[in-house]
């Protein structure tokens, strides 16, 4: 057995391309995600109880299910409802509501664990309701689980890779394409999933140098 | 073209059904052994298992299983060894869960009291003794809960095991959804067949985690 790697460097233009898709579909799915786990980590806490049920229902179903039926299902399964989605934008939906029901339940437990005398602190100081859940709960909220909801970010981006089976061309989609091109199979998934580790140690470093400075602030 | 009814459908992916659940126990049985060897030479103190088993585990959690299955499929029959779909999954899922395992595990050996560890070794118990009558049974307690919650990871992980051809649950949906043109219906069963295997146990992991934990 020998490997050769530079045939399949040789193809870097389209490692470049799924790179670059890989990133994009991370980039937009991470904060869109984020922001729905917040709401619905917010509706499961102060919601009415019919959207606290709904939201619970959302969660358990997306928490319950592996990725790629809800990836098939989008992309498949919705056209029979007359509602027909582009590989990228079926990829981008099912990250975002993949990730949005782990961020959920990860902020909500980051809400439970807020003191109430910081809640009575806020009210006492005349505070409404919206002030108090985006100045006072959520800020200290989401620093206490940043690390948690980080790693969840990396799993979503990790779990992009299976986007490549609906065609959507990631990186993973690229490795499937030079294997068959070049006949290098063990070496071009060894290339892309050394990419996969460096992304991952990248966007860790990223988000743990961004949170503090732009997200729960000083 | 075949017609196929409702209860087609449904029989046919609940005989689909045994190999997700065969697989899983494969992989969670297997992971248990190799995961317990793996924390066993962390706890050790053996000189470079601590690095090793740490990198083991980031190379485990840090890239995508899907790619960790093509590796192990690709890398097996390059090694010479004569590879099924189900060899190549069992193997990789192994090592997955193993990896996730140690770490799991780890974590709640370490929250089990320094005082635990050098009482014992006061009483002449040596290393051995140390893990297997004072510190590992009341680690297990605490891991119950988590490793529960782990298996759930497992199942879900094993439908990426159609992608390298082996006929489970997801496998099976996606060719009677190609016969039946009713991808709808047949994702819908697929995605409602893996809720109805995970929810009760995430219900019993949360309820298992809330009992056995230590109370503060």
């Amino acid at each position: 057995m020998s490997l050769d790697f530079l045939v399949v460097l040789g193809q870097w233009p389209m490692l470049l391309r799924g790179l670059a898709l890989t990133a994009l579909l991370t980039a937009v799915a991470a904060p869109v995600g984020t922001c729905l786990g917040i709401a619905c980590a917010w509706s499961r806490v102060h919601g009415p109880a019919w959207l606290r049920a709904m939201v619970g229902a959302y969660v358990e179903l997306v928490r319950n299910t592996p990725f790629i039926i809800q990836l098939f299902f989008i992309f498949f399964g919705l056209p029979a409802m007359g509602v027909k989605l582009s590989p990228e934008t079926a990829s981008m939906l099912a990250m975002v509501l993949n990730l949005g029901a782990y961020a959920c339940e990860i902020v909500r437990a980051g809400i439970e664990s807020t003191h109430p005398g910081q809640i009575e602190a806020a009210q006492s100081l005349a505070l409404n309701r919206w002030q108090i859940f985006t100045r006072v709960v959520l800020p200290p909220s989401l620093e206490r689980v940043w690390p948690a909801l980080v790693s969840q970010i990396i799993i979503v981006m990790l779990g992009s890779a299976v986007c490549g089976q609906i065609s959507t061309e990631e990186i993973s989609y690229a490795a499937n394409l030079i294997s068959s091109r070049t006949f290098r199979s063990m070496e071009s998934y060894i290339l892309v999933t050394l990419v996969y580790l460096g992304l991952a140690v990248l966007v860790r470093q990223v988000l743990h140098w961004a949170g503090p400075r732009f997200i729960f602030g000083p | 073209m075949v017609d196929f009814s409702l209860w087609d459908i449904v029989r046919n992916l609940l005989l689909a059904l045994r190999w997700t659940v065969a697989l899983s126990l494969i992989a969670f049985a297997g992971g248990g052994i190799v995961g317990l060897v793996l924390l066993i030479a962390r706890l050790s103190k053996l000189p470079g298992a601590a690095r090793c088993v740490a990198l083991y585990v980031q190379v485990f959690q840090g890239t995508p299983l899907l790619m960790q299955l093509f590796l192990t499929y690709f890398g097996l029959s390059m090694l010479g060894v004569n590879t099924s779909a189900l060899v190549a999954a069992s193997v990789c899922l192994t090592l997955y869960a193993s990896a996730y395992l140690t770490e799991i595990w780890r974590g709640c050996v370490l929250s089990i009291p320094r005082g635990q560890w050098e009482a014992a070794a006061s009483l002449a118990m040596n290393f051995g003794e140390q893990l297997r009558h004072i510190v590992l049974p009341q680690a297990a307690r605490i891991a119950i809960g988590p490793t529960v919650g782990f298996l759930i990871q497992i199942i879900k992980g094993t439908a990426l095991a159609s992608v390298i051809g082996f006929v489970e649950i997801t496998k099976a949906g996606q060719m009677i959804a190609n016969a039946t043109y009713e991808p709808f219906l047949v994702y819908g069963c697929v995605g409602l067949m893996y809720f109805a295997l995970c929810f009760p146990l995430s219900v019993w992991s949360r309820n298992l985690e809330r009992k056995l934990s230590p109370r503060r």
